[in-house]
């Protein structure tokens, strides 16, 4: 190696803080510490006794915290008729979350894959229509897929939300998947046909290895949209199979006795913190896959 | 090692026929060069031979196998892009091995050949680095070693040295010729840089517009280009075109000017009687043409000189004769003063006298 010269870039140094910045950051503070009231008074709620939130004071500290109200939303607080917390609902949503999550990803990575080669005139204005059926009203689809599957003796089961999940899936799992494979360079492909590798084998060895950030993009957007999701949940999972989501509002909603706030928000907290884990360990990810999925055409 | 024959091949890409009626035939061993301008259906011809495009008629042979349906796998070639396209989430060692696997080789022999081409292609230490760690001309030597090591009959090269800087490019420039040497396969190679046609084929392919337009020695390539396209396509600086018209003065051929000035042409090899006032254009390469004092026995065409581009070894003098642009090579230690008027001299045998209307040669 020559001897290079370093240089010091020339000018005044930029200035990282200015009166600007200073502002810009008070802002944020502001705006973040607004934007978590909501979950302070939640969590503050669920740690007070009923006594103590019919006083009325809902930004207070509790006196005497206690987990009571955490425990009887996870073990006892009743759903409708069974009184068995939201713990059942809990299992529920990861007996029909996981299945689901990836049996959307994986049909939606070979079909995104193969749909990736085929490059008509028009294909990102194509692929960009084929989005609108994530965006058509649930409702539309609720009647016939519920005769459908009660033709194959599906409906009322966790296979049959499991497969409707998976359909709903597919519109936007598809078209990520695509837009990724099409982004990955055309002679990658030639080469390994070259090599003799078959669709298949192209597909397992050389670009599943590749994907992991969109799969990972994937995971992300099919695990809060499906945790969340309430409609499927109710109507095609069977009652025996509630998911949290449904379970959760059984337990808001029940209209006998008092409403009891602390078990309220205590059990709101158990069905959110799937999805809150979600987004806090993969923010970043998280981004990056909207930007790829929904923009980039 | 096998011969390549292409027989009448058509390739139509929707209404648009990118390939009209091709043939030709690639002995065992030749280093056979398509040369051309961008969209000119050289890499659509590559692909082709490769099995990586539909054929919409006509046949492809290697060695004495019609492999026109054949899947890429089966008709024995080796392919090297211009982008590498190495898989970026194995070693070297992977990359090279992954066609033996799908083919189901034995592991021993698997790592015979991955050794042997490694050797070959002096990249041993890289064998377990992935492709993001190694420098372009890494890449491309472990590309080529992914064919190397699959014992093709033929080696396909979709301008592999396009993505290199100069000094590397000229360097595996080198490599693939003495690799070409050692092997003896046939190699087809496409490239849109002249000198690397020239340096390394047997015989240069060039074509425009889905047709082949000359095949032949680069040497005759070089001196006896058969049309405009082909004469002003090779060669940097391009060759200089005069217009004008044929001109028989007492039973000799002559060249008239716009001017009225004729230049004699005796000595030049016409491939048919020449037609007195037929229009045609006079070519030059710039190297053959010469500014001197007393040059009897030449023929000259006046020219308006206006700047010198020095370019260490030689230098390119610029200027116009009548309406076109006119260079000259000269000698780096040579000087002359611009702007000036001369007269460029040249030797009727040199030159290249082409068709003014269909641009074939005369």
């Amino acid at each position: 190696m020559s001897s290079t010269a370093i240089t010091e870039p020339s000018g005044p140094r930029p200035k990282h803080l200015t009166v600007g910045r200073i502002g810009l950051y008070a802002f944020l503070v502001i705006a973040a510490l607004f934007f978590l009231i909501p979950l302070y008074v939640m969590i503050v709620t669920s740690l007070k006794p009923m006594d103590e939130i019919r006083l009325g004071n809902l930004f207070a500290l509790p006196m005497a915290p206690s987990l009571d109200a955490w425990f009887k939303a996870w073990s006892s607080a009743c759903t409708g008729l069974n009184c068995n917390g939201i713990h059942v609902g809990m299992l529920n949503s990861i007996k029909i979350l996981v299945p689901s999550v990836i049996l959307s990803i994986s049909v939606g990575a070979v079909t995104g894959y193969a749909l990736s080669f085929w490059r008509p005139k028009g294909a990102n204005i194509l692929f960009g229509v084929l989005l609108l059926g994530a965006f058509i009203p649930y409702q539309v689809f609720l009647y016939p897929l519920v005769r459908m599957l009660s033709m194959v003796s599906l409906y009322n089961s966790i296979p049959g939300v499991v497969f409707v999940h998976a359909i709903f899936g597919l519109p936007l799992m598809t078209l990520l998947f695509r837009n990724f494979y099409a982004g990955i360079p055309i002679d990658l492909f030639k080469a390994a046909r070259v090599d003799g590798g078959g669709f298949w084998a192209i597909f397992l060895q050389l670009m599943l290895p590749l994907s992991t950030p969109i799969i990972v993009v994937a995971a992300i957007l099919q695990i809060t949209g499906i945790w969340n999701d309430f409609l499927f949940g109710l109507i095609f999972a069977g009652r025996e199979n509630f998911p949290m989501t449904v379970q959760l509002n059984n337990v808001v909603n029940s209209s006998f006795g008092e409403k009891e706030y602390n078990v309220n928000m205590a059990a709101t907290i158990l069905t959110a913190i799937v999805p809150l884990v979600v987004y806090f360990v993969s923010g970043r990810w998280f981004v990056r896959g909207i930007a790829a999925g929904a923009v980039k055409g | 090692m096998a011969n390549v024959s292409i027989r009448d091949l058509e390739i139509d890409f929707g209404n648009l026929r990118v390939l009209k009626t091709l043939n030709l035939d690639i002995a065992e061993g030749e280093f056979i060069v398509l040369l051309g301008p961008s969209g000119c259906g050289k890499s659509t011809l590559l692909n082709a031979v490769a099995g990586l495009l539909d054929v919409s008629a006509g046949q492809i042979w290697i060695g004495d196998k019609n492999v026109t349906w054949e899947e890429p796998k089966d008709r024995g070639i080796g392919m090297v892009f211009q982008s590498y396209a190495l898989y970026p989430r194995m070693t070297v060692a992977g990359n090279m091995s992954f066609g033996l696997k799908m083919a189901k080789t034995p592991k021993e022999e698997i790592e015979k050949r991955v050794a042997k081409a490694a050797k070959i292609l002096q990249i041993e230490p890289l064998l377990g680095r992935r492709p993001s760690e190694l420098s372009g001309g890494q890449r491309q030597r472990v590309a080529i070693g992914r064919a190397l090591v699959r014992d093709v009959e033929v080696f396909l090269f979709d301008e592999p040295l396009s993505n290199l800087d100069a000094k590397l490019r000229t360097e595996l420039r080198v490599e693939i010729k003495r690799l070409h040497h050692e092997l003896g396969s046939t190699m087809i190679y496409v490239t849109h840089d002249q000198i690397e046609a020239l340096t390394l084929a047997d015989r240069i392919a060039v074509m425009n517009g889905g047709v082949i337009q000359q095949l032949a020695s680069p040497k005759e390539i070089y001196r006896r280009p058969v049309n405009r396209f082909v004469a002003g396509f090779v060669g940097s600086p391009s060759m200089n075109f005069v217009d004008g018209k044929i001109a028989i003065v007492d039973g000799q051929p002559r060249f008239a000017l716009p001017n009225g000035k004729t230049v004699d042409l005796t000595g030049y090899a016409f491939e048919a009687p020449p037609q007195d006032g037929r229009a045609a254009v006079l070519g030059i390469r710039p190297e053959q043409v010469e500014v001197v004092d007393n040059a009897e026995g030449f023929s000259a065409i006046p020219v308006d000189l206006t700047l010198v581009e020095p370019m260490g070894a030689d230098s390119l003098v610029w200027g116009r004769a009548g309406n076109s642009q006119f260079s000259i090579r000269i000698d780096g230690d040579d000087h002359i003063d611009t702007p000036a008027s001369i007269d460029a001299f040249f030797s009727p045998n040199h030159a290249s006298i082409f068709d003014a209307a269909t641009g074939a040669r005369l």
